[in-house]
Formats: C-alpha cells, sequence, structure tokens
C-alpha cells in the first residue's frame, strides 16, 4: 500500500479524499492555488504545496506542477478528484512516465471513453444500448441542420469532449440546430480547447440514471447500483439518489451489466460511473462513461457501505477488490442535495463572499437511525471565490426508506446555517416537499416545469403559518422572561397572569395567540386552531431554533427583527412580529408600502460595472434584444430586454459602478 | 358621588378624543397615529399616566376663546419602557393641527423639569404645523422655554426626539438639541423653512420630502440618527435602543442577563482581514461577532458610512463602539465621520456608556473639498471627544492605524485605557508606499529600488510590534478571542476612576 498521496485538486473532494487515506494510515499530501491559502484542504492535509495563482488554468490544471509537488514531497500516488485533471489521459501518462501511481483508470480507458463519439461506438460494439445520432465530425452548421432532419427533432447538439452541461444545447428546429451548433462550437473551443460537436436524438421525458462501476486491474469488474440524477437545473445536477424510485430488479441488471460489458472493453480499472438516459418505458440508453470519481458518489457509499475512494486506493496499488458481485447489496435510501453558492431569488445567479456564518447540521447517526452526512470544503470566515466550483457542500441524508431519507434531508437542510452569500437552501428544501419530488415522479426537466418562471420561495400552508406564529410566540414568551428578570422592578406589575395574550402579525395579518407556561413546555393555541405544544431550549440571541411542535421536532433560522423574528423552515421565509393586541390593531393601520414596480424598469442584477450601453433613450427595443453589458465578478453579463417596449430614461452611465436593483433603465409604461 | 366618577370619566373621553374623530380619521388616512396611539405603542401596556389632560390654551384674539380642546395639542406624563420610567410628550395633530401654544408649550416645560428633578429620560413625539399664530410671540416664548431646558437638561437625562409628521421653522430646535432624532418615512419632514418660502426666496423648486423627509436628513445632513418605515416601526426601535441607556447620568447604563458566554470564541475573525491591504472588508461583521447575541443597534448607518457607530452589549451591559468602515472610503476620517463619531463618543462619555474603538485607518482624506470645509476643526472634534472622555475605553486595531488618524481614533496617548491589536495590524505614520516615496524621493525612478525600499519599509512597520515596543499597544491579541479580552478588559475598567479637571466647560472646536 502506498505511504503518502497527493491529491491534485481542492475544495471538499480533496477532504473527502484525505479522510479516507487518513482511516488508512496513508499520509496526505494537499496541492493549492494563491486563492486556497486558508483553505480546509490545505488544513486538513499532513502537507501542501503551492502551486501558483487562482485561475485553474496555471495551478490546478499545470501537470508538470502537479508533479512537481509529487517529488517534492514524495509521495507515491495521485487521486484526482473530479473535473481539473481527472479525466485527461495525459496526466495518467505522464504519471506513470514519472512513476507515480494514478489513481484512477488506465489512460486507454480515459480516452476511449473521454471522447463522447468514440465512446458512444465502444459502447454500441460492447452491446450497450445507445440513442440514435451521428457520432461523425461535423463541418458546419448546414451539415448539423440535415443531420438534426434525418434524427428528427428535437435532437441534442453537444461538444464531444465537454461534460456537465457545458457546451450543450437542444435544438426543436433548423434554426435552432444552426445557432446551437455555432454556440456549441465556440463554446467547446473555449473551454475544452476542443471544438468537435456531435448530434443526437433528444430522449423526451428522460431521466438521468447512472450506474456506478467498479473494476480492478485483474478483470474483476462490478456494480454498485444507480444513482438518479434527474433533478438538474441547466443540465446541472442539483439532488440525486440512490437507488432510484424508476428502476426495477430487472431494469437496473440489465443497466448494471451493460455498465460492466462497456467497462470490460476498456480494460477500466478503478471506480466509474456509467451514466443512462432512460425514458417512461424504461427504454435505457448510453450517455457517456465518466472515468473518475463522481460528485454524487456519496449516495452510493450509503446505501452499499463501499468506500469507493478506499476502493480506488486499493485498486491503483494493485490490489484485488474484495467484494463480487453478490456482496454488493442495496440497503436503504440515500439522498443528496448541492449546496451551491447562488441566489435562487435571482435566477440563481452565482454569489460569492465571505462565509459570515457556516454551521452544518450535525453529522452521524440520528436518534432514529438514519445518518446525516456532509461533504464540505469550506469553513465559516472562508471564501467562495470565482475561481473554481461554487459548491459549498454536499448533503447527504440516509435512511431505511425514500420518505424518511427525503424527510431527514428537509430537516438537515432547516439546520443548515449559511450567512454572508446567496445560498440556494430555500430551493432544496422547496424541492424536498414538492409532491412530485415526493411521489418519485421526476425527469430532467423537473424544475424547468416545476418552476417555469423561476424559484420565488415557498408559500406558508395553513399548518405552517400557525407553526410560525406559535414558533414567535415562544420566542417572545423566551425574551419576555428574560426582560422580567433584568429589567428594574420598580414598575413590576405584581401576579402577571399566567397566561399571555397576545397577537402574531405576519404578512399583515394579526392573529391572536394565547400561549401559556406548562413545567418546560409551552401551551400555545393560534387564532381558532386546537392547542399545540412546543417544547424548545433556545435562548436569546440563537440564530437556530430546536423546537418540539407537538412531539415533532422541527428548526427554524430565527433572525430578530423590529417586534419579532424573521424565521425560515422548509423553504419559507416570513416575518412575525408578536405584538399586544392593541400595537397589532395599530399595527394594522399602518400603510402597506408597496416596493415600487419595476416592471417597466431594467435593474441591475449584481453589483457591478456597466461596461456597455448597446441602447439610447427613445430606442424601441425587442424581446431578447441585448441593452447592457454589466461586468461583475470579472464575467461580463448581457441584460436583454425581457419584453417589447421603448427606453424612456437611462439614468446611468458607461462605467458606473452599480449596486444591486440599481435601475439601468426605465421603459415607457 | 357616583355621578362625580362618571363625570371625570366623561371629561377622559372627552379629552382622549382630542380633535374629534373626523381628525383621527384624517391622521389615520395619512398613515399617522394619533398622539395618544402612539404612547401606548411606545409604553408599557396601560402603563402610562397622563398629566395636564384637561389644560387648554388662554388665547382669545381670533376667536379662539370659542375653541378650546382639552389638553391643548399635546399629550403629556410618565410610563414605563420594559419596566423602566420615562417621561414622554407626545404632540397632537389633530388638535389645532398640533400647533405649539403658551399652554402647549407648559405641559412640556413640566415634565422636562420632573425629568430633570427625577432623574429620569424625556421621549418627545413630534407631529406639530408650528408655532400657534393666533398667540404670536407668547408661542415663541413658549418654543425658547422649551429650548431652555433642553440645553440644561443635555447630559444629565437622556432625550430622544421622534419626529412623526411636520416639524418646521423654530420647533426644530427642540429635536435638534437632544440627543438622538428619528423619522418615520414618507410621513415626516423637518426644515426651518419651508418649500413655499424657499420657492420666493431663491426660486428654488423643492418639496418637503426632497428638502426635510426622511431619506434628507438620514442621508444629506445627518441631522436625523435613524428612519423607519412607519410609526409602529420606529416606537418599536425606540424601546430597542431604550434598553440600553441609563435613565440619566447619575445612572450605570442597565446591565441585560445575557446567556452568551463570555468567553466565546469567533474563528472566522482570523480570515476577516484579506491579505492584500486595499481589499476592504466588512466591519460590521467584527461589531456583530463581539456583541452579545450579535445585537448592534446602529446609530445614522446611512451617513458617512466610513466610521460606524452604535450601542451593543458585553457581557450584559451597554457599550458604545465606533469603527472605521474599510467597506466605505477605506475606511478614512472626513469631515462627516468626525462630526457622526465625535457626538456620539461625547454623548456615551455623558452618560457612563464605555467607548469600544476598532479600528481601521487610513488617515485623513486628502482635498480641497476637505480643507475648505474645514476638516482641521471637524476632525479635532473626535479628538476632543475622545481625549476628554472618561468613561472606559478599549481600542482593538485590525489593521492599518495611520498617521494622525492613528491619534485620533483612541489611542493610548489620549488616554485609552486597554488598546490592543491584531497581528494583521499596521502602525505607522503612513502606508509603505507613500512613506518610501518621501523617504527615498531620489530613487523614484528605480522602481526596482523603490520596490525593495517598500518591502523594507512593510516588513519593519507593517506590524503590531513596533507600536507594541513601546507599549502603545498593550497586547497583541487573536481575531477570535477578540470578544473574551474586551469583555476582560471593560469588566477589569469598571472601577476606573478618572476626573476631568474641574473648569466651567469645555470650548470643543464646534
Amino acid at each position: 500500500m502506498f505511504k503518502k498521496i497527493l491529491v491534485a485538486n481542492r475544495g471538499e473532494i480533496a477532504c473527502r479524499v484525505f479522510k479516507t487515506a487518513k482511516r488508512m494510515g496513508i499520509a496526505t499530501v494537499a496541492v493549492y492555488s494563491e486563492a486556497d491559502r486558508n483553505a480546509l484542504h490545505v488544513e486538513m492535509a499532513d502537507e501542501a504545496v503551492f502551486i501558483g495563482p487562482p485561475a485553474a488554468a496555471e495551478s490546478y490544471l499545470v501537470i508538470d506542477k502537479i508533479v512537481e509537488a509529487c517529488k517534492q514531497t514524495g509521495a507515491e500516488a495521485v487521486h484526482p478528484g473530479y473535473g481539473f485533471l481527472s479525466e485527461r489521459a495525459e496526466f495518467a501518462e505522464r504519471l506513470a512516465a514519472e512513476g507515480i501511481a494514478f489513481i484512477g483508470p488506465p489512460k486507454g480507458a480515459i480516452e476511449a471513453m473521454g471522447d463522447k463519439i468514440t465512446s458512444k461506438k465502444i459502447a454500441a460494439e460492447a452491446g450497450v444500448s445507445t440513442v440514435p445520432g451521428v457520432m461523425g465530425l461535423i463541418d458546419d452548421a448546414d451539415h448539423a441542420v440535415r443531420i438534426a432532419t434525418e434524427i428528427g427533432y428535437p435532437v441534442m447538439i453537444k461538444a464531444s469532449a465537454g461534460g456537465g452541461g457545458k457546451g450543450m444545447r437542444i435544438a426543436w428546429n433548423d434554426e435552432e440546430a444552426r445557432e446551437g451548433y455555432d454556440r456549441s462550437k465556440s463554446e467547446a473551443a473555449s473551454s475544452f480547447g476542443d471544438d468537435r460537436i456531435f448530434i443526437e436524438k433528444f430522449v423526451t421525458e428522460p431521466r438521468h440514471i447512472e450506474i456506478q462501476v467498479l473494476a480492478d486491474t485483474k478483470g474483476n469488474c462490478i456494480y454498485l447500483g444507480e444513482r438518479e440524477c434527474s433533478i438538474q437545473r441547466r443540465n446541472q445536477k442539483v439532488i440525486e439518489e440512490a437507488p432510484s424510485p424508476f428502476l426495477d430488479r430487472e431494469t437496473r441488471k440489465a443497466m448494471g451489466e451493460q455498465a460492466v460489458a462497456l467497462a470490460r472493453a476498456v480494460d477500466y480499472a478503478s471506480a466509474g460511473t456509467v451514466e443512462f438516459i432512460v425514458d417512461k418505458d424504461r427504454n435505457f440508453y448510453f450517455l457517456e462513461m465518466n472515468t473518475r470519481l463522481q460528485v454524487e458518489h456519496p449516495v452510493t457509499e450509503l446505501i452499499t457501505g463501499v468506500d469507493l475512494v478506499e476502493q480506488m486506493i486499493r485498486v491503483a496499488a494493485g490490489e484485488t477488490l474484495g467484494i463480487g458481485q453478490d456482496d454488493i447489496k442495496l440497503n436503504g435510501w440515500a439522498v443528496e442535495s448541492r449546496l451551491y453558492a447562488e441566489d435562487p431569488y435571482r435566477n440563481f445567479l452565482p454569489s460569492i463572499g465571505r462565509l459570515t456564518r457556516y454551521r452544518p447540521p450535525a453529522e452521524g447517526a440520528g436518534a432514529d437511525g438514519h445518518i446525516v452526512r456532509n461533504d464540505t470544503g469550506v469553513f465559516e470566515g472562508g471564501e467562495i471565490s470565482m475561481f473554481y466550483d461554487p459548491m459549498i457542500a454536499k448533503l447527504c441524508t440516509w435512511a431505511p426508506d425514500r420518505n424518511m431519507a427525503v424527510e431527514r434531508m428537509a430537516d438537515a437542510l432547516d439546520h443548515f446555517e449559511v450567512e454572508g452569500i446567496g445560498h440556494n437552501i430555500p430551493f432544496l428544501s422547496a424541492v424536498m416537499d414538492h409532491d412530485r419530488f415526493r411521489s418519485g415522479n421526476i425527469t430532467t426537466a423537473f424544475i424547468a416545469e416545476e418552476y417555469p418562471e423561476g424559484f420565488h420561495g415557498v408559500e406558508a400552508d395553513c399548518q405552517t403559518a400557525a407553526d410560525l406564529c406559535a414558533v414567535a410566540a415562544v420566542l417572545d414568551a423566551i425574551e419576555a422572561e428574560r426582560r422580567a428578570r433584568t429589567a428594574s422592578d420598580r414598575f413590576a406589575e405584581d401576579g402577571a397572569s399566567e397566561t399571555t395574550e397576545k397577537t402574531a402579525r405576519m404578512e399583515r395579518e394579526n392573529t391572536p395567540v394565547r400561549i401559556r407556561r406548562e413545567g418546560d413546555e409551552y401551551a400555545v393555541t393560534v387564532g381558532e386552531k386546537s392547542p399545540m405544544r412546543l417544547k424548545t431550549d433556545w435562548q436569546p440571541g440563537e440564530t437556530l431554533c430546536q423546537v418540539g411542535i407537538d412531539g415533532a421536532a422541527a428548526a427554524f433560522k430565527v433572525d430578530p427583527v423590529p417586534g419579532g423574528y424573521r424565521l425560515r423552515h422548509r423553504g419559507v421565509d416570513r416575518t412575525v412580529q408578536v405584538l399586544s393586541g392593541r400595537v397589532a390593531e395599530l399595527a394594522a393601520l399602518m400603510p402597506e408600502k408597496l416596493p415600487p414596480d419595476t416592471s417597466k424598469m431594467l435593474l441591475c442584477p449584481m453589483p457591478g460595472l456597466v461596461v456597455a450601453l448597446h441602447v439610447e433613450e427613445g430606442a424601441e427595443v425587442e424581446e431578447g434584444q441585448s441593452l447592457a453589458i454589466v461586468e461583475a465578478m470579472k464575467m461580463e453579463n448581457v441584460l436583454r430586454a425581457e419584453r417589447p417596449g421603448k427606453v424612456a430614461k437611462i439614468p446611468v452611465s458607461v462605467g458606473d459602478s452599480l449596486a444591486v436593483d440599481a435601475v439601468i433603465m426605465e421603459f415607457e409604461a | 358621588m357616583l355621578e362625580v366618577l362618571e363625570q371625570l370619566e366623561e371629561k377622559r373621553r372627552e379629552a382622549h378624543l382630542g380633535g374629534g374623530q373626523r381628525r383621527i380619521d384624517a391622521q389615520h388616512a395619512k398613515g399617522k397615529l394619533t398622539a395618544r396611539e402612539r404612547l401606548e405603542v411606545l409604553l408599557d401596556e396601560g402603563s402610562f399616566e397622563e398629566y395636564d389632560m384637561y389644560k387648554a390654551h388662554r388665547c382669545s384674539d381670533f376667536g379662539m376663546q370659542d375653541q378650546q380642546i382639552a389638553g391643548d395639542g399635546v399629550v403629556t406624563g410618565w410610563g414605563t419602557i420594559n419596566g423602566r420610567p420615562t417621561y414622554v410628550f407626545s404632540q397632537d395633530f389633530t388638535v389645532f393641527g398640533g400647533s405649539l401654544s403658551e399652554t402647549h408649550a407648559e405641559k412640556i416645560c413640566k415634565v422636562m423639569d420632573l425629568a430633570m428633578q427625577n432623574g429620569l429620560p424625556l421621549i418627545g413625539l413630534n407631529d406639530s404645523g408650528g408655532a400657534r399664530i393666533q398667540e404670536g410671540v407668547a408661542s415663541l416664548g413658549g418654543y425658547a422655554e422649551v429650548f431652555w431646558r433642553n440645553v440644561q437638561a443635555s447630559g444629565v437625562i437622556p432625550q430622544i426626539s421622534v419626529i412623526m409628521g411636520p416639524c418646521a421653522g423654530g420647533a426644530v430646535y427642540s429635536p435638534a438639541m437632544t440627543d438622538f432624532i428619528f423619522m418615520v418615512k414618507d410621513t415626516s419632514y423637518m426644515f426651518v423653512t419651508g418649500p413655499d418660502v424657499v420657492k420666493t426666496v431663491t426660486n428654488e423648486v423643492v418639496t418637503a420630502e426632497e428638502l426635510g423627509g426622511a431619506s434628507t436628513h438620514t442621508k444629506k445632513s445627518s441631522v436625523a440618527d435613524g428612519a423607519f418605515e412607519n410609526d409602529v416601526e420606529a416606537l418599536l426601535e425606540v424601546r430597542r435602543m431604550f434598553d440600553f441607556l441609563p435613565l440619566s447620568n447619575r445612572e450605570k447604563p442597565p446591565v441585560r442577563h445575557t446567556p452568551d458566554t463570555a468567553d466565546r470564541m469567533e474563528t472566522s475573525l482570523d480570515t476577516l482581514v484579506p491579505d492584500n491591504p486595499n481589499k476592504p472588508y466588512d466591519m460590521h461583521e467584527v461589531i456583530v461577532k463581539i456583541a452579545d447575541e450579535g445585537e448592534f443597534f446602529e446609530i445614522q448607518r446611512d451617513f458617512a458610512g466610513n466610521i460606524l457607530c452604535g450601542f451593543v452589549r458585553l457581557d450584559g451591559s451597554t457599550v458604545g463602539v465606533v469603527a472605521n468602515q474599510p467597506m466605505v472610503l477605506a475606511g478614512c476620517l472626513d469631515i462627516d465621520s468626525a462630526k457622526k463619531a465625535g457626538r456620539f463618543v461625547r454623548f456615551c462619555d455623558a452618560f457612563n456608556i464605555p467607548i469600544l474603538t476598532l479600528v481601521d485607518v487610513p488617515g485623513f482624506l486628502p482635498g480641497t473639498a476637505q480643507e475648505y470645509g474645514g476638516i482641521i476643526k471637524h476632525g479635532a472634534k473626535l479628538l476632543f471627544a475622545y481625549a476628554e472622555a472618561t468613561v472606559p475605553k478599549v481600542t482593538v486595531i485590525t489593521r492599518k492605524a495611520y498617521g494622525g488618524a492613528y491619534d485620533v481614533m483612541a489611542s493610548k496617548h489620549i488616554r485609552a485605557d486597554v488598546n490592543y491589536a491584531w497581528p494583521t495590524a499596521e502602525i505607522a505614520v503612513m502606508g509603505a508606499k507613500g512613506a518610501t516615496e518621501i523617504l527615498y524621493r531620489s530613487e523614484l525612478d528605480d522602481p526596482d529600488k523603490i520596490a525593495r525600499r517598500t518591502k523594507d519599509y512593510e516588513d519593519r512597520f507593517a506590524n503590531p510590534f513596533v507600536a507594541a515596543q513601546r507599549g502603545f499597544i498593550d497586547e497583541v491579541i487573536m481575531p477570535h478571542s477578540t470578544r473574551r479580552r474586551v469583555l476582560r478588559a471593560f469588566e477589569l475598567l469598571k472601577t476606573k476612576q478618572a476626573e476631568a479637571p474641574a473648569k466651567k466647560h469645555d470650548n470643543i472646536p464646534l
């Protein structure tokens, strides 16, 4: 076994690999760029080597620097994580030449699967079912249109070298095929340095289900069940689970065996993933093979009990797989939520900056046997930088069945405190409570279909509204007790009654609340509802309130506001004031101040610099027309007209620094 | 006997209606509460005791003798806020537009005198059309009686003004001489002369809101210390602030029991100060992470953002915080920030509130605008305020403390009691680049040499140890233990004794 390994990666995946390495008694080496000087993975590793400027192309992607770091530290093997150099055949090759083990598949397998056209051909030859499409190289846009017409719309246009959602487009007609081809090609060229494109049939109502395989260098190869990754936003996975609620035993077996066949066809060794697209009739088609550890590998680990990183290390060290196909039993259900630094209320705009607060839920096994696991590479006071993936953490829950696993996830998300940057916890919470998600009837279009106008928060249903009022009333009662203990007693009223009558004011609506302390519990009656019993050990100033409501545990994020609290729970974000009846009555007299009508304005979506204005006052604009460019985080963002109109006023000029929501243009009514 | 009791009830009912239901409805239609309703929000339920409910004016000109309304346009008395007493007056716009008559002024003066005698705060809720013109000079005299009392009370009892409607002409000078002014957005305004007069005299066309609305006074003029969305929110926030303040200069601020532990570590502060000295960070984060329960009541949030002022509690006790804010103008001192912080420091000192100063200051803002505006005298206000303050003063330098601004920001030399520095602190005459350009002017055309000199200067001075060697810094502390350190320092200073030399009063550069 290796004595020391280096992880040529950063963030959560580097930390993840270090964890297993440490458990195995292997010394660890981190590499880091300028931007990662204080990163968690550097802290976690036994040694760390500085490898250059923040831009990945000048640090994490420079093979020479990684090799040099291995030599400098005496690392015998390199785990590449995912992304960066993980699927670069030349990297595996170079390491081999230097006598350093690559904790991943052989170079040949990476090469064969790295190219979508070749991989599809090999898959077809290995008896793997594939999507009809043209894998040949495409000459130009006209050629692309001809191919698309032959296959039949809709078609998918994809960069041959691409992964994730990059350089991928769907075309429903000739015009889109032409445009999609051109844009995919240029994106592919800039992102991957390889502008080859292919076109294939676009499967409707598709699910994304992938098979985890594991192979050694001795010819053993097994599959570890599937993961369903259908909850995606713009082809970026958001929520994954294992197993899939959709697969039956036969389909699973067929997919697993085809995946193994493909792995064998390329002499695969290490962990790998064969991605399939599955239609509503459970027909499945090969999509691609990822010759690396997947981001979402923890859900497989949770249901199989296999540490995939450990297996990768063992295989790389030449060991024979200690587990056979029959040892793989799928146990229970696991769900993963990817916490991203993005603002779900602003069309998931990336949000970078300092994590002023970062408190993940407690990891480990809960009282009812569920498990919470959080893979992360950040810490409170750390920075989400613009240079890398904006993922904050991967939160996983495991439970005996899907419903419980999802329920535990919703609860874990309620316990997850992230402040300082925008994050998608409210959105993840919303999905966890979404009826269609709960039913398991999902496709890759779930988010686009269920949130066509974007995400605008979660409405509080009747019970949630009552819970919010009750929780706010209890928090207020706890603060009142504290006040009574500290205030001067010169004018204290004697014999304050046991029961307090208050009014909870939420969304401009007053609801009477009666609250009575009974031992270590509060009996709370909200409006006409039957009394609830609340129990909490929350203390003033705490930002998280764990509370039992009629015996059911729940968590609420708490921020004080004038006269009450902002409470966040299950994606619901509401302010509840707790006032005396009279003050609430007077508060009801206060005018509602509506935010200014911004529908006739172009607002700056993020703090940034105006670098171009494409129209002038008085100009008629078409829907989708480019109006202005705002530079933020060193990226140019093109702002487009949402509807046709006439520009009435442009209060800004090029070179202005704008705050978020600053008015860039006003349109005529 | 019962009949007499009924008569009292009847008289009270009448008085409570003020200017009548029609005017009450009009007040509500404007989004405003009535004078008595406001007191119901401000004070603990049922705690208000009214004085002079039946007082009426004595004017007999212009037919005024036929218009008598009990209370004469102002409600006065006392009540409690979370159990602590305060005197209050609340002008009643439904009665003669809240205009100030001689008797109206007498009512206010009565509670002011009592507040002074008993050492209790005074909160005034202003909603008045101005002087009662029918009374002429008697009304003006009434104003001046109030002004005089405001000045006598200044520094003796906390005086808080909430502007909840018009406040124009001479009327503005009573709030102006109180400790804090809060306004209500969209429904309050203050100016010495209104839009009509402005138009006549200067030909400027301006709305009342633009001339003296909450936005103007919180962002441009700094007359107001804060603005709130509506009457209820404003009054709830005044209650929150009141809890920080002592009842008078004879008392210590109240102590609130807190579950927040004194030794709470904040490891995230260890990564707050960026490696690049030109990169800003948000000083608010330091304040809320040091404060009990993360609570910070900020004063003048929308004005001179390069300095932050406000109240926190440390281990339950009120502390005033003054902090440079690197996010705005790099945290430099200028006319506005010096005036803002200077006044705040003096309030704290007057009312026995210890002062915590967080320093990251690159110096004074240069330029003709500043010099012509009198930065010398205005900057001196903050220096003067710190130097004369005898309350416990603890200072933490987080990063830059350059030049004269270092001296000003509660340095050891002007008698701060405990001066800490984070390891990231740089206490020097100026930044390394500026310093080398002066020291090595002859080498300016050789960028390599200058770079080397700059590096040398940084190595020598860009740290807290040069100052620590001289005892200007008592201890270099870990950022994560700032709360614990600062709490311990203030705990120790609770028995501090310091007296200013006897004098009639000082002569602060106004």
